[in-house]
């Protein structure tokens, strides 16, 4: 057996990676932070927030309100922006000199860049796209429950000897819980070991935050290679339902979407209260994007398209020859003057 | 100009679509599942082999997994890389991926004097993404991963690419050697080239290598050298939708689908 680094009994503690970006905490970390809570209050347990960056204590507060009791500062100059081997060293050393027993992390890009660097250098698991997770009676280990081919099986990931107990999830997998302004919480500011040399990685580059966040709409509109790059009558009716237009795979890999609004598996997974979705044939790496809606509507010229076992209404039709009267329908029935975009 | 050395990291996967599972036994039914090189690996590949072809040098294939990856190592050797080496013994069995990084690092080690490393971003049955910067933490290595495209400064010995992030993007710059991971789609892989076909599949070479050949510590590979264990299968209950057909004209499929969703409109 690969030797772990510190062993299960001196383990303590639910860590959560507070992944920043530009003064802004990641929407994934405050779900994990919600999920952390519930997990550790079955078990009398604390969760510790670990924040690493330059200049960002102001996220502390909002960590706690969202669940954490602790949170760790790092700050460091080198930190600002994410860099593989700055992260990787002060967040390794964290972790083995506080050894918690469970360390979640959010798989973004960068999340998931971090957590398989990180799980390696300190010799212990690390369970990959949890889709659920619980502490299980007796033990107290974390199951991570992942899926496998199709969606069609889940199978339950623990890791019993080595610590710690890693896990990542997907942004939009758990609910954001409700921030408590009112709650209380312990910072601890911790002393950063890292010079010029430890950092090998040039960010030459690096823009983000361009406001666009299909994860947040709660209509979605998603359009695929049926629509043949044509997105006129779909952002239409998004924008007159106050939402947002996602796509399939193949709009991005053709250069007609960019890859911020691709929902499935290397996109994003959404949950948003009503998705039309307009020729997507339905394959599950796109539905594991879309399988949290509330309710979905699929338009599909293909009666055999997978996407109808997955929708609430299904249309088998031409999506340019229903979205017309659809758009019409939708403003007749909201009393002939669009709506919401006035 | 010095010429570069890429080693190619591929995975043969079971097709998504093909897979199906065996209700009652809670396995992967894998008889009569075609398989084929996962897809992000033959962006990894194109990518390599473009290089190849801009700086010089050769590309290297290597994959751990069973005698079935043979013919694929030789598709890949037929689109113009060089060599392969197939990581295949028992002992690999029911690694995760602390093992499985593990182990192709050292065979990456032991194929030796690479400047570049290239794996694709996930794979379609793992899908994990971890192995990429396992590998480069065994190496002691930097690593880029979601490349989107990636140039090779040979003179300065760096590699430059651009990442894909939520919501944006940026572009970092790392010494060589290094591991990238390249995004699914991010080129358009070529055909095989249909000369170096005959090559690849009569004297061209797939060299295997058993852990004794590496000179693996056993303790750290396939099951035993892995932290995670599956503590249960279960069948996913399946989506509970309406599956509600709408029928008609367009007009009259777009007035019955209104009503329907009147709620959120
Ligand atoms: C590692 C990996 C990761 C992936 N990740 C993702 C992911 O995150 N997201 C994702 O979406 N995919 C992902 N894919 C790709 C996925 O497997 C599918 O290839 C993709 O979702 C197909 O997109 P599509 O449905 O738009 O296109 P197609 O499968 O080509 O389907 C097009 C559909 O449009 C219908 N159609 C055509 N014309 C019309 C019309 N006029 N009106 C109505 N219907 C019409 C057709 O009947 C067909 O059903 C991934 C694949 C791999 C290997
Ligand atoms: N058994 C394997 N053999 C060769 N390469 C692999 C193997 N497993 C993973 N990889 C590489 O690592 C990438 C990411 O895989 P994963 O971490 O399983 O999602 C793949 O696209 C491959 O390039």
């Amino acid at each position: 057996m690969t030797k772990p680094a510190y062993p299960p009994e001196e383990a303590r503690g639910l860590w959560v990676y507070l992944e920043q970006d530009q003064g802004r905490l990641e929407g994934v970390s405050l779900e994990l932070l919600g999920k952390a809570r519930e997990m550790a209050d079955s078990r009398g347990m604390a969760v510790t927030g670990a924040l690493l960056g330059d200049q960002v204590s102001a996220l502390v507060q909002e960590a706690i309100a969202t669940g954490a009791d602790e949170v760790l500062v790092a700050e460091h100059p080198l930190l600002r922006l994410y860099t593989t081997d700055g992260y990787t060293k002060v967040f390794s050393q964290l972790i083995l000199e506080r050894k918690p027993d469970i360390l979640l992390l959010g798989a973004t890009a960068n999340g998931r860049d971090l957590a398989g660097r990180v799980a390696v250098r300190v010799r212990t698991g690390l369970t990959a796209d949890c889709t659920n997770m619980a502490l299980e009676d007796g033990t107290g280990l974390l199951v991570g429950e992942v899926t496998g081919f199709g969606g069609g099986v889940l199978a339950y990931i623990k890791c019993p000897d080595h610590r710690p107990q890693m896990a990542t999830v997907r942004p939009g997998v758990f609910a954001p819980p409700q921030p408590d302004a009112s709650r209380r919480g312990k910072v601890v500011t911790v002393p950063v070991d890292l010079s010029q040399e430890d950092v090998k990685v040039q960010v030459l580059e690096h823009v983000t935050g361009q406001g666009l966040d299909i994860t947040k709409a709660e209509v979605l509109v998603a359009a695929g290679r049926g629509c043949r790059g044509d997105f006129t009558l779909v952002n239409e009716l998004a924008s007159l339902l106050g939402g947002e237009m996602g796509v399939s795979r193949v709009p991005v890999d053709q250069g007609w979407a960019s890859r911020d609004r691709m929902i499935g598996q290397t996109g994003y997974v959404t949950r948003p209260k009503l998705a039309i979705v307009c020729g997507i044939s339905g394959a599950f790496q796109f539905t594991v994007g879309i399988e949290k809606a509330e309710t979905i509507v699929a338009i599909n010229l293909d009666d055999e398209a997978p996407i109808f076992e997955q929708a609430d209404y299904c249309v088998v039709d031409d999506m340019f020859q229903v979205l017309p009267p659809l758009i019409e329908a939708i403003k007749t029935a909201r009393g002939g003057n669009g709506g919401r975009q006035g | 100009m010095r010429a570069l050395h890429v080693i190619v990291c591929l995975k043969v996967v079971p097709k998504p679509e093909e897979v199906t599972v065996n209700r009652e036994t809670m396995t992967i039914e894998r008889a009569n599942v075609r398989s084929e090189i996962n897809p992000a690996d033959m962006n990894a590949l194109e990518l390599a082999l473009s290089l190849k072809e801009q700086h010089q040098g050769r590309v290297t294939l290597v994959a751990m997994g069973p005698p079935l990856f043979d013919p694929y190592l030789r598709l890949a050797l037929a689109m113009g890389a060089d060599a392969a080496y197939l990581l295949s013994d028992r002992a690999f069995a029911g690694a995760d991926t602390l093992a499985t990084s593990y182990t192709l690092a050292e065979g990456i080690r032991k194929i030796g004097d690479y400047d570049l490393i290239l794996c694709g971003e996930e794979s379609s049955d793992g899908a994990t993404a971890q192995v990429p910067p396992g590998i480069a933490e065994w190496l002691g290595i930097a690593q880029i991963t979601y490349a989107h495209d990636l140039e090779v400064l040979s003179e300065a010995r760096t590699a430059r690419a651009r990442r894909e992030l939520a919501g944006g993007h940026e572009v970092i710059q790392v010494p060589l050697p290094c591991v990238a991971s390249v995004v699914v789609g991010a080129n358009e892989p070529r055909f095989m080239d249909m000369e170096r076909k005959a090559w690849a599949q009569g004297e061209g070479r797939v060299t295997v290598w058993t852990a004794q050949d590496l000179g693996i510590d056993e303790e750290m590979i396939g099951l035993k050298g892995s932290p995670t264990i599956v503590s249960g299968v279960e069948q996913a209950a399946a989506v509970q939708r309406k599956r509600e057909f709408l029928r008609g004209t367009p007009q009259e499929e777009a007035q019955a689908l209104v009503e329907r969703v009147r709620s959120y409109l």
